[in-house]
């Protein structure tokens, strides 16, 4: 994936301590997919997985942040969204993108639903915490 | 102390109308709520409206295949009426069949099918 993140020349960050910060965090992403020119189905596809990826990020990373911004591509608009939080980890990626694995009681969706719900997905994740990015395009 | 959000009785019909973003701890409240509610008043239906719902994440859809199953026990059936054709698209694509759970498309379908149900006719 680009590094939108260097590329933006304003980047919305979010605190996501607690499941009321899950949803002002959908809130934000929402008005940036607006914005953007997302059609409706594109939104509620960027959002869900956003809400996805901030609350893996609370229940598993202990919080974290999320940084979010209007990009484009070639006169695309989209938008980018990053989660980063200072967790564990995930030992086995390959495993947690796998449908219907889960490590807690959950559905084993939120990851893998996620990636399928947006354009670009990107995760890294080590010892020292787990980085998620996605961009949704507007079509 | 959270938001709850309200189960009103109406008749023999509880019904739920989430008119906002719920965040999860208010979703696990309402679960709760709903389950005591059909054993405190024998409700023999529930209808939970969520066309104001602007996501269902795999948490709420959770709660809601949840809640249908809980409900079947206690003796009351479940329909979910107003899903947004957005959300109905996207609930797909991240992987929740929803499966059990009932659908209408309003509130006077919804109603209409609980009355059939009790009739013994769905
Ligand atoms: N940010 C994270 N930090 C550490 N582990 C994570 C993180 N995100 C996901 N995981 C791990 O990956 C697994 C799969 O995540 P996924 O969101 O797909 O399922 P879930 O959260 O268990 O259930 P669901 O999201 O369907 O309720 C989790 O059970 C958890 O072990
Ligand atoms: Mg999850």
């Amino acid at each position: 994936m680009k590094d939108y993140a260097a590329e933006c020349a304003s980047l919305e960050t979010v605190p996501v301590s607690t499941s009321g910060d899950v949803v002002s965090m959908r809130q934000m992403v929402r008005i940036l997919a607006q914005r953007g020119g997302l059609s409706l189905v594109h939104q509620t596809k960027l959002v869900t997985a956003a809400s996805e990826l901030g609350r893996n990020m609370l229940v598993y990373g202990g919080g974290g942040s999320v940084r979010a911004a209007s990009v484009t591509d070639a006169g695309r608009p989209g938008v980018f969204v990053e989660f980063r939080d200072k967790g564990p980890g995930i030992a086995d990626l390959d495993l947690a993108l796998t449908d219907g694995w889960t490590s807690g009681n959950g559905m084993g969706l939120g990851l893998s639903g996620a990636r399928r719900l947006v354009d670009e997905f990107d995760i890294e994740s080590g010892p020292s915490g787990t980085t998620v990015r996605i961009v949704k395009w507007a079509k | 102390m959270t938001d709850r959000v309200p189960v009103l009785k109406i008749g023999e019909v509880l019904l739920v109308s989430i008119q906002t973003d719920l965040d999860d701890q208010m979703v696990l409240d309402l679960q709760e709520d709903l389950s005591n509610r059909i054993v405190a008043t024998g409700a023999k239906g529930v209808v939970i409206d969520i066309s104001a719902l602007e996501i269902v994440d795999s948490f709420v859809g959770r709660m809601l295949a949840h809640n249908a199953a809980v409900s079947r026990i206690l003796g009351a059936e479940t329909i979910v009426v107003g899903m947004r054709p957005a959300v109905a698209m996207t609930l797909v694509e991240l992987g929740l069949s929803m499966s059990g759970v009932r659908t209408a498309l309003n509130l006077e379908r919804g109603l209409k099918l609980l009355r059939r149900i009790a009739a013994g006719r769905a």
